[in-house]
């Protein structure tokens, strides 16, 4: 599959999407459910509470491992998927369709030091 | 991934099909080919099909094969009268640690075979050839590395394997639970590590591709080692190397049916399993909230502290579930905590096994 060229990327494998209204739209990527095999449990951050970029806000896990998931900006969660967790298989589906979470961030430039598709793409390329 | 790894004579169909390989005990091996728990719905509902090659046949011919199995072995082969007939046994040190856990089959009066796990065979082997030397020095002992193994189960294995080689029905429709029979050059037992019916076949290794793309013609999915661990688990059955090892005795570890002690039989270990007082048993969790229990997680009940061996998620009863050594006194209705990240979540002590025959038997 494909890395998405409109989305930004973590090097702990959660993808970042800038909204029109100024909010980020979280997720895993397809990589990182593949890497973790089937999803069996969601914990997503609590609504209203603030994190700093690469602090843990959050687990995924699959019935191999548990991973954690890091803030990859700093700001304030202001939404999260509630329907994944009933549903985590929904990430292995269609990872960049099932974010997990949205915040609002502090420091919107922070955005701009994360990964693009390409430098993403050579990621994975030097884990393998 | 490492050229070391050894491969199995199915290695190209799980390329084939797509694998994902990972490293078991020295083995490169299919994890899953797709989904996990797709997999393991399969096996409970239909049936599905393991390569298993990676464990090892060992053959044991000569006159004096039962006696000494008798001493190497905690179970008593004495059971086995029927000729195909297979017992579950523990293979112990003088101490009573486990040294691995395996199958026989009796085959014929100077003919036993037993099947070990991938990642101790080496070290099986070398204690069997000791023990050979010193107590029965005219006994062959013969690895059968020239065998491959497919395990295949669920409520439709039978009639699926039926379909792929209908020359095997005669000789295997008949078969009970734990006993097998040669069909040509198959040799087929009704045994596995699922908690379903089924069948595990040994065959010439050059004969297993085509049986493996037969089974794929008659609707077996292919399953890999996750599936593997979760339907064993689900089925309350110990993994070797997880659930126990030579640090613990089988009486610590839920064996005690496998060990037989009733009359003066001397196996190895005997003398030092009867010295030796439990220090804990094995015992069922059920998680009662969200997460995954895992291997290694702290417990603490009201009797002291214990420790989870085996952890998954169980697709069956879509719950997390584990084995877990806790004190002996611990008993199933309890509730207990289990540390998951730093938080002290309730789970409760069931009986296990936790699924049979693709039926839930928690209580409530």
């Amino acid at each position: 599959m494909t890395v998405p060229t409109e989305l930004k990327y973590t090097d702990s494998h959660e993808w970042a999407r800038l909204e029109p209204d100024g909010s980020v739209t979280v997720g895993i990527t397809h990589h990182a459910q593949d890497r973790l095999g089937d999803l069996v449990y969601v914990e997503n951050p609590a609504p209203g509470k603030s994190f700093r970029k690469g602090q843990e806000c959050g687990v995924v896990e699959s019935v191999k491992a548990a991973s954690d998931i890091y803030a990859p900006l700093s700001g304030e969660i202001t939404a999260v998927n509630d329907e994944l967790s009933a549903s985590p298989e929904k990430i292995n589906q269609d990872a960049y369709a099932a974010w997990m979470f949205k915040l609002k961030p502090s420091d919107p430039g922070e955005l701009d030091a994360l990964l693009d598709a390409a430098g993403y793409e050579r990621l994975i390329a030097s884990e393998e | 991934m490492s050229t070391l790894l050894r491969r199995t004579p199915l290695h190209d169909e799980h390329i084939r099909l797509g694998a994902r390989l990972t490293d078991f005990g020295g083995w490169e091996m299919p994890l899953h080919y797709g989904s996990q728990i797709e997999e393991h719905h399969r096996v409970r509902r239909a049936a599905g099909m393991f390569d298993v090659s990676h464990m090892l046949a060992i053959d044991l011919r000569g006159p004096p094969v039962r006696a000494f199995l008798r001493r190497l072995l905690a179970n008593d082969v004495a059971r086995l009268v029927l000729p195909g007939k297979a017992l579950y046994s523990c293979l112990l040190r003088e101490d009573g640690g486990i040294l691995d856990d395996l199958i026989v089959y009796f085959l014929t009066e100077d003919w036993f075979r037993l099947v070990v796990n991938a990642g101790t065979a080496e070290k099986d082997l070398a204690w069997i050839l000791a023990q050979r030397d010193r107590l029965a020095p005219q006994l062959q002992v013969q690895p059968r590395r020239d065998l491959a193994m497919i395990a295949v189960q669920g409520p439709e294995a039978r009639a699926s394997v039926w379909r792929a080689r209908p020359q095997t029905q005669g000789e295997t429709e008949n078969l009970a639970v734990f006993q097998g029979a040669h069909a040509g050059p198959l040799f087929v037992a009704r045994t596995g590590y699922t908690g379903e019916d089924g069948f595990e076949i040994a065959l010439p290794a050059g004969d297993a591709a085509a049986l493996w793309r037969d089974l794929l013609t008659a609707g077996v999915a292919p399953c890999g080692l996750g599936a593997r661990d979760t339907l064993r688990l689900e089925a309350g059955m110990n993994l070797y190397g997880q659930d126990m090892d030579e640090s613990v005795t089988p009486l610590e570890v839920g064996l005690a049916w496998t060990v037989v002690l009733k009359d003066a039989r001397e196996f190895i270990g005997r003398p030092g399993l009867e010295s030796r007082m439990p220090r804990f048993q094995l015992a069922g969790l059920v998680l009662r909230d969200k997460g995954v229990l895992r291997a290694h997680q702290k417990l603490r009940s009201p009797h002291g502290a214990g420790e989870i061996t085996s952890g998954t998620f169980s697709p069956t009863l879509g719950c997390s579930i584990a084995l877990a050594r806790v004190p002996l006194a611990c008993q199933p209705g309890e509730r207990v905590e289990v540390e998951i990240r730093d938080r002290w979540l309730p789970a409760e002590i069931v009986r296990y096994p936790f699924v049979r025959m693709g039926r839930s038997l928690l209580p409530g």
